[in-house]
């Protein structure tokens, strides 16, 4: 979408200064910087946290946090900071948690930020994307596939969708969102389906 | 060391944020979207970082996916033209590009049909990735598939500005017949048992699916096929009258030595109120002139003016009569 949510988060964060980036920016920086590197922060993730039920919290705190920092200062290059950051949650998770399983720590203080984990670049181009998609779009069940087919292909609005699978809206609903998850997992988290698929 | 999570000053978990953020992104993408919609989401987006995060990602790889489908389309109309048009280098890896997507047997490239109509008196351009136009006169119905470049008229007319593609022929189906084009402009009219096409420029082929035995039609400039279920006619038109034919393209109606029977009817193919002519002297006088499609009311004047005829609204009705 071109349009841009008009908030500015210096207006309900009074402790930032003059310099502060408008929201807008934040969110290009975003777009453009971080989440092409989010399949490297998930296999990070994964590799220092265990608990796989929680690496999506956990990816979402990170991305919170660098973007409340992005809001003061965008950080520059932004992998060693997304690391960096990464490191830091699961330290102080693994702090607030008490319990600490001790091949964690062990592990954490090994790689520390010297974890330049590989994974895919960038410059992945198309053709892996095609690839990606196709292993995301299999990954959905097929009613499901067809309403994001129909929208995201044939430009119909959610009605016509209901109409044309002759199912309710509600049920269209529930096969877009779902839609809308699983293709973002995929195309930025190289998710599992992924790896099955190639 | 499980069951932390709920105690994070962070904000509630993420998929719920995850949930919250696709509803409002369906939202906007496939149902109507007020500004009260646009404040609510504003302030939703407000409320927290994690509900930022959540939007923009989700956001993004869902235009992500637009791009995907654009790329898809450009690879598709690129391979026809490709050896033309590229070096030799710029060829060969666009060769790869496309057996990669074809290896990849792209879930996008199943057939999909897109149902498009117009009410009485309406209009409405369809224009393809390659421009390709397609224009739908009053009170039509069609379903194309863009993928296989066909389209099926289920009734009323429509006017095809086709750029032409060796790989990929545009066709036509309408009732019985059916038009494959050569790179061509042509329109076809589908009336209760009588289908009309004519070819304006370039070439194209008619075959009837009713009359199997019949060879294809090749058209030029000029011919005008009338199939009806039994019998198939090829005529000649000068393209004044094919132009004047195309006339609702600017909404108007050309006649010219038009009995005011054929006018009228012309005239009820755009409008709720019909023009009725009641009796058979006054249908069979002819008239010429250019009068817009909803004009009813300058019609019913010139038959008065011109023919000294009486008119009469009953009903919704327009009543020429002597």
């Amino acid at each position: 979408m071109a349009e841009k949510p008009e908030i500015t988060h210096e207006d309900a964060n009074p402790h930032c200064r003059g310099a502060a980036m408008a929201t807008a920016d934040v969110e290009a920086w975003f777009v453009r910087e971080v989440l092409p590197l989010e399949a490297i922060l998930m296999q990070y993730l994964r590799h220092h946290w265990p608990e796989k039920s929680q690496i999506e919290d956990l990816r979402q705190d990170v991305y919170v946090r660098i973007c409340e920092f992005a809001q003061k200062e965008i950080p520059d290059p932004p992998k060693p900071f997304i690391l960096a950051t990464a490191r830091n949650l699961i330290i102080d998770r693994l702090r607030r948690e008490q319990i600490v399983p001790i091949e964690i720590i062990a592990d954490i203080d090994l790689l520390g930020l010297a974890a330049d984990v590989p994974g895919p670049e960038r410059s992945a181009v198309a053709r892996d994307e095609l690839r990606r998609l196709q292993a995301a779009l299999d990954s959905l069940p097929p009613r499901c596939r067809e309403a994001v087919a129909l929208g995201k292909i044939e430009g119909l609005s959610g009605r016509e969708i209901a109409a044309r699978m002759a199912v309710s809206e509600a049920t269209v609903s529930e096969h877009i969102d779902k839609g809308m998850c699983v293709l973002a997992d995929v195309l930025y988290g190289d998710m599992s389906v992924f790896g099955k698929a190639s | 060391m499980t069951h932390a999570t709920h105690k994070e000053s962070a904000p509630a978990d993420a998929a719920s944020v995850n949930a919250c953020a696709a509803a409002w992104l369906r939202r906007r993408q496939f149902w109507d979207w007020t500004e009260e919609e646009q404040a609510g989401l504003d302030a939703w987006l407000a409320e927290s970082a994690a509900h930022r995060v959540a939007y923009w990602r989700l956001n993004a790889a869902w235009s992500r996916t637009d791009r995907l489908a654009a790329l898809r389309r450009e690879t598709d109309d690129a391979v026809g033209r490709s050896k033309k048009r590229f070096g030799r280098v710029a060829a060969a890896s666009l060769a790869i590009a496309i057996m990669i997507v074809m290896s990849a047997g792209f879930w996008f490239l199943r057939p999909l049909e897109k149902t498009y109509t117009t009410a009485l008196g309406g209009k409405q351009t369809i224009v393809f990735a390659d421009g390709s136009k397609i224009e739908l006169n009053t009170d039509t119905a069609l379903r194309v598939n863009f993928r296989q470049r066909s389209v099926w008229l289920d009734r009323g007319e429509a006017y095809f500005q086709i750029k032409h593609d060796p790989r990929h022929p545009f066709v036509v189906m309408a009732g019985s017949g059916r038009v494959t084009d050569v790179g061509t402009r042509f329109f076809v009219r589908r009336d209760l048992s009588r289908l009309k096409v004519a070819l304006v420029e370039g070439q194209a082929q008619f075959d009837s699916l009713n009359i199997p035995s019949e060879t294809p039609k090749s058209l030029l400039p000029g011919d005008v096929v009338i199939a009806t279920p039994t019998s198939t006619t090829l005529l000649r038109e000068s393209s004044k009258n094919l132009s004047s034919e195309l006339g609702w393209r600017k909404g108007v109606l050309v006649f010219e030595h038009t009995t005011l029977l054929d006018a009228a009817a012309e005239f009820n193919r755009y409008n709720s109120e019909k023009v009725v002519v009641a009796d058979d002297a006054s249908a069979h006088l002819t008239i010429n002139g250019t009068f817009r499609t909803n004009d009813v009311e300058a019609f019913a004047d010139a038959a008065h003016g011109v023919f000294g005829l009486r008119v009469e609204t009953r009903n919704g009705e327009a009543i020429i009569s002597r």
